[in-house]
């Protein structure tokens, strides 16, 4: 009974005071060394060019000014290949990318999660194992590769090697096997839906979480894409690759590339602050056996 | 295969050997191969065959344009005999990942475990302060800025004004300064998948497991952490640890936006960058097959031997 009574007070958590002092302090810290130089990024895009070039540099703003946005349009609106082309690559580059991903790694993870077939772990395992080596690795052999296909330099080099990517697949396959139970997709088949069908109208509505991550990893590694060895026509380029040579001008265009880091980073954090939590659940699973 | 397991199957396929029996079960699960055969067909292509065919073309001396010549391990001999910049890349390499790697892991799991108690809202507050900069994409250059060569540099701003350096130390042209430096930058990017799945991992362990330690004479939060948190986290573990590990290895974009490339006097030259060099670079694609060859082992091989480590963890 002693037991159960200290459960039910909740006063049985051992914790010290100095040791919750000293870790709000450790974390205060960290927190600042994180913060700080986020923040130094965005106050320096709304500076007027007198506070960028003040001794010493402030940590505050005195008269906050969106010039630099300004003259980041002006600058965009003078390059060689219309700015609109270059946010159309990349718009339309991370979108395919994205939804291509999205369908084939999802009816692949499904499969592997919920159907025994000869085969499938051993896929799984090298899907896996890949995870362990960064893709620098394979890029030069994926050159070579494309230029066999005839890929390079046109969208496809960026779109379909996204379609393949592993995290999301991995992540995808992961939550699926812990949320979408063998029961309910067992009386669907007994109902004599198809694997497709109970693929589509029942394991997928159960895994919003899931593909929420899945979009949001293919789409940030899509949307942060800068130059890329596998494209070399300026038309094609990505929006990073664009702003990166805005910014490359020096010291008299530290405003507008000030902004412009602002304006990219703005994008993805803002998705990351909508699915936070479903990306977080989506991680629970994510676990990595043996 | 449980004994249990192996007779149900015999007796199922009693009438079969192991081949047919393996061909029965790939044509009931047809459909199976075919969900699968676009991602796997991608994935081999774009993942698996370059591995392969790096192994293959690491021996010969192709070099994009002429038709390659077999010429054995002459290009791992020229690496490690004939490359001093090569050995330099190794060591800032090692170097490197064995600061970031370790480091970034406990920071992501000191982080994750110290919010973990904190109410969803703040939590959800901290979470995005810590994880934002990994997300930024160029957002780390202002460090480029913070550390400016010239007076409006924050670091030098301040060293001049306090008096402590005569004149602007130029950081990221120096050899001294560049590793680490290169060292901090990679630490405040780092905290990335690896960070959330711990945030997630330590939520979901059950709270009545902690309720039940305290009962049992758990004394304080460390005896807690290493008796019941890191037991019941050790997939997770293992997979921030790969991913941890994976990313460490692969930071060569972000020293060469820092310090250009190459670095001065080597300072910040990983395989990473040498790799980019003779492959991108000079063509010398069989000499950088061999490169990716030698990092994909030592990728893989610390992925091995950390998996080892945290087998023991809790035990």
């Amino acid at each position: 009974m002693a037991k159960l009574r200290t459960r039910k007070h909740k006063v049985v958590l051992a914790r010290s005071r100095t040791g919750d002092a000293g870790i709000t302090v450790i974390l205060f810290i960290l927190g600042l060394f994180m913060f700080l130089p986020m923040y130094y990024c965005v106050i320096q895009a709304f500076k007027p060019l007198d506070e960028l070039w003040m001794f010493p540099p402030r940590f505050y703003v005195m008269k906050p000014t969106v010039k630099h946005f300004k003259d980041l349009f002006t600058l965009m609106s003078d390059s060689m290949v219309p700015f609109s082309r270059y946010i159309f690559n990349t718009v339309f580059t991370s979108v395919a990318g994205t939804v291509g991903h999205l369908f084939i790694a999802s009816i692949a993870a499904y499969a592997m999660a919920k159907i025994k077939f000869p085969g499938g772990r051993i896929m799984f395992t090298t899907v896996r194992t890949s995870l362990m080596f960064h893709q620098t690795v394979t890029a030069i052999c994926s050159f070579i590769l494309m230029s066999t296909f005839k890929m390079v330099d046109t969208y496809w080099a960026i779109i379909v090697p996204a379609w393949g990517s592993t995290l999301g697949f991995y992540l995808m396959k992961q939550f699926m096997e812990s949320h979408v139970h063998d029961s309910v997709l067992e009386s669907a088949r007994l109902d004599g839906a198809s694997e497709l069908k109970t693929f589509w109208t029942i394991a997928m509505p159960m895994v919003k979480p899931g593909w929420l991550t899945l979009i949001v990893y293919c789409f940030q590694g899509l949307w942060n894409q800068g130059a890329s060895m596998y494209i070399h026509s300026e038309q094609l380029k990505s929006l990073n690759y664009a702003i990166g040579q805005i910014t490359a001008g020096g010291i008299k265009r530290a405003g507008a590339s000030a902004a412009a880091t602002v304006v990219m980073m703005m994008v993805p954090i803002m998705v990351f602050v909508i699915t936070q939590s479903n990306i977080i659940e989506t991680m629970g699973s994510s676990g990595m056996k043996d | 295969m449980s004994q249990k397991t192996a007779k149900k199957r015999a007796v199922a396929r009693k009438d079969m050997t192991r081949m047919q029996w393996t061909w029965h079960e790939i044509k009931r699960n047809k459909v199976a191969y075919f969900m699968v055969a676009p991602y796997m067909l991608i994935f081999t292509c774009f993942t698996v065959l370059p591995v392969v065919l790096s192994a293959v073309i690491s021996l010969t001396d192709f070099n994009l344009l002429e038709w390659p010549n077999f010429v054995g391990p002459a290009n791992y001999i020229r690496l490690f005999l004939d490359d001093d910049i090569f050995i330099t890349a190794c060591q800032n390499t090692l170097i490197f990942a064995c600061i970031v790697g370790p480091a970034s892991y406990l920071m992501s799991f000191m982080v994750a475990w110290f919010i973990n108690e904190l109410s969803p809202k703040i939590r959800a507050v901290v979470t995005l302060i810590f994880y934002a900069p990994s997300i930024s994409g160029q957002a780390f250059l202002i460090w480029k800025t913070l550390f400016s060569s010239d007076r409006y540099g924050w670091v030098n701003a301040w060293l001049l004004k306090l008096d402590l350096i005569p004149k602007e130390i130029a950081f990221f042209e120096d050899a001294d300064y560049v590793m680490p430096l290169c060292i901090v930058v990679a630490l405040w990017t780092s905290l990335g998948t690896s960070f959330l799945s711990f945030i997630a991992g330590l939520q979901g362990i059950d709270k009545a497991q902690f309720e039940a330690g305290a009962v049992d004479g758990i004394k304080n939060r460390w005896q807690e952490l290493w008796y019941i948190t890191l037991p019941n986290m050790k997939n997770t573990l293992m997979f921030g640890a790969i991913m941890t590990i994976t990313s460490s290895f692969g930071f060569g974009g972000t020293v060469t936006a820092l310090c250009g490339f190459p670095s001065v006097d080597y300072a910040a030259h990983t395989i990473v960058h040498h790799l980019d060099d003779y492959g991108g670079m000079r063509f010398e694609t069989g000499y950088a097959s061999a490169i990716a060859v030698i990092l994909f082992v030592i990728m893989i091989g610390s992925n091995m031997l950390v998996k080892k480590i945290i087998a023991k963890v809790g035990s």
